[in-house]
């Protein structure tokens, strides 16, 4: 049974699995790029082959998904997690599985002996496979730990590109330059609506110069931003507002709500000026 | 998909539908919602809440961490054995109103989460199943 | 406050309380002859529909015993969660902060004659 003789391998030749399973390791790119020390190399493969050859006692091992692999899944998510982090690519960090598979073969064979072949190739095909789907769960759980790190990437990038600037006491500007798609508007509707209560200001110009396109979406987008601003007592101006805009606006049939719309921030200004009871005198 | 932890609460007075509240927000900020999605989490639950005891005479809510992979989620399931609801298709739609002249809320709820399913027979109650995913 | 009443929403309300909100409210508002009601909600971290159309009624029965009513404090994240919802508010007037709402009312009440739908945004 493949099995068994899987999980007495691992057990009772683990040194030797792990010191050939290490010499495979030190060639690869881990190494050689130097960004994982050998100690830490050594660390990790020891960890995987303890939680491996544990789990493989008392479980099924053509099925990886059951609650008694869950540590070696669980170590296999971390591992990947760590090495995006670190900068790693993926096939590198599956490599960390796939070259087990070697010094387990050999192990195997020796196990087995040299007379039943059908027995051998049993064990060695169950070994495969078992390999085979521990290297594509880390190649998963690294991609999700890929995708997460650029999504926080882009939302930070997000932040930066929407800055709030503050034009006179009271008035807010946030100059929208590119698409505005959903999460970028509902970052950009947060930190606008923040800093209207930490400036306590009075009035929002948001402008739109430099949208390109001014589609439904856009429309409602700004629309709920217009709206949250109104619910926290503070006003809105949009500026920027091209004639093509404007016509697109109305044949989309959007109802500003009397929200105030200007052609260019200056008018916008001039216009928050005048409702915050500013005025300017020439010396 | 491991289910990290799950609990129930009951869903037959006023109180409860506070207490439902609180524990939501904990647990949203526990999972490390911003601040923007615990409060449309806490909102949602509030709404259907509601539901389940004044439109379904009473409830469970069942609530569930979820993650996947390294996505992690809260899935919140509003149970009643209340009348049901015969029109589902137009009670998702903006705008409709039951007899009693209040809104069910359905549609704006659903708008806050990102995953919305609604079960409902006439005569045997409601489900309605809602996830949000950090 | 002189004229004006002001009410501080800082608890995690049950919708009965909410309703007896309104009451006492209305009720004050006549006994005390107030021409304004200023409605704080700067400490509540959740508005649902419930809360929401109460605040809505309650400025619609102000208007009738010819109060003007302000929502003041209104938090960010639930600003955004209510327009998601689908609620907008539209018959109730809004300001920053207790101080800018009583601004809004002492002005409202100066043009009161000439116009109504001063507050009516």
């Amino acid at each position: 049974m493949p099995k068994g003789i899987l999980a007495a391998t691992l057990q009772q030749r683990s040194q030797k699995i792990l010191a050939q399973w290490l010499k495979q390791l030190e060639h690869g790119a881990a190494i050689s790029k130097a960004r994982l020390s050998s100690a830490e190399l050594s660390r990790q493969a020891g960890e995987f082959l303890t939680l491996l050859t544990d789990a493989a006692q008392s479980n099924d091992i053509t099925d990886i998904s059951g609650p008694g692999w869950l540590p070696v899944r669980s170590f296999l998510e971390d591992l990947s997690r760590k090495r995006v982090l670190a900068g790693f690519s993926s096939d590198e960090t599956a490599t960390f599985i796939f070259s087990l598979k070697r010094p387990l073969f050999e192990a195997l064979q020796e196990e087995c002996g040299s007379g039943d072949i059908a027995k051998l190739s049993n064990v060695l095909w169950a070994a495969t496979e078992l390999l085979d789907k521990f290297g594509l769960h880390t190649v998963k759980a690294f991609q999700a730990s890929r995708e997460e790190v650029i999504g926080r990437q882009q939302t930070d990038l997000l932040e930066l590109s929407t800055p709030v600037v503050k034009l006179w006491d009271g008035i807010l500007a946030l100059p929208m330059i590119g698409t505005l798609d959903s999460a970028r508007t509902q970052i950009v509707m947060e930190s606008l609506l923040q800093k209207i209560v930490e400036t306590e200001s009075q009035i929002a110009i948001i402008d739109i110069t430099g949208v390109p396109t001014v589609d439904t979406l856009v429309a409602q987008h700004l629309l709920k931003t217009v709206t949250a601003l109104r619910l926290m007592g503070a006003d809105c101006i949009i500026s920027g507002v091209r004639p093509q805009i404007a016509q697109t606006i109305v044949h989309l049939g959007v109802d500003l709500q009397g929200v105030t719309t200007k052609v260019n921030l200056a008018d916008a200004l001039a216009l928050a000026l005048k409702r915050t009871g500013v005025s300017f005198t020439k010396q | 998909m491991t289910i990290s932890s799950s609990g129930e609460l009951p869903l037959s007075n006023e109180h409860d539908i506070v207490l439902s509240r609180q524990a939501v927000r904990r647990m949203t900020v526990e999972l490390g919602f911003s601040l923007v999605d615990q409060t449309k989490m806490v909102t949602a639950t509030s709404e259907l809440a509601r539901n389940a005891l004044i439109y379904g005479g009473g409830g469970t809510l069942r609530w569930t961490l979820l993650s996947e992979g390294t996505k992690r989620g809260l899935r919140l399931m509003f149970e009643d054995q209340g009348p049901g609801i015969a029109n589902l298709e137009l009670a998702m739609t903006d705008g409709w109103t039951s007899g009693t002249g209040l809104g069910l809320g359905l549609t704006g709820a659903r708008r806050l989460v990102n995953e919305f399913h609604i079960e409902s027979t006439v005569g045997l109650g409601t489900r309605v199943v809602i996830t949000r995913w950090k | 406050m002189g004229e004006f009443l002001l009410v501080t929403i800082q608890v995690d309300m049950q919708d009965q309380l909410a309703l007896r909100l309104q009451d006492d409210l209305t009720r004050a508002i006549e006994k005390k002859g107030a021409k304004g009601v200023l409605i704080d909600i700067s400490a509540l971290e959740m508005v649902d529909s419930f809360i929401g159309r109460m605040i809505a009624d309650i400025s619609a029965m102000a208007r009738i015993l010819s109060a003007k009513t302000v929502l003041v404090g209104m938090q960010p994240a639930v600003a955004i969660t209510l327009v998601e919802l689908g609620l907008s508010l539209p018959g109730v007037a809004t300001a920053l902060n207790v101080g800018r709402g009583m601004e809004l009312l002492r002005e409202s009440l100066r043009n009161s004659d000439s116009d109504d739908n001063f507050l009516e945004r």
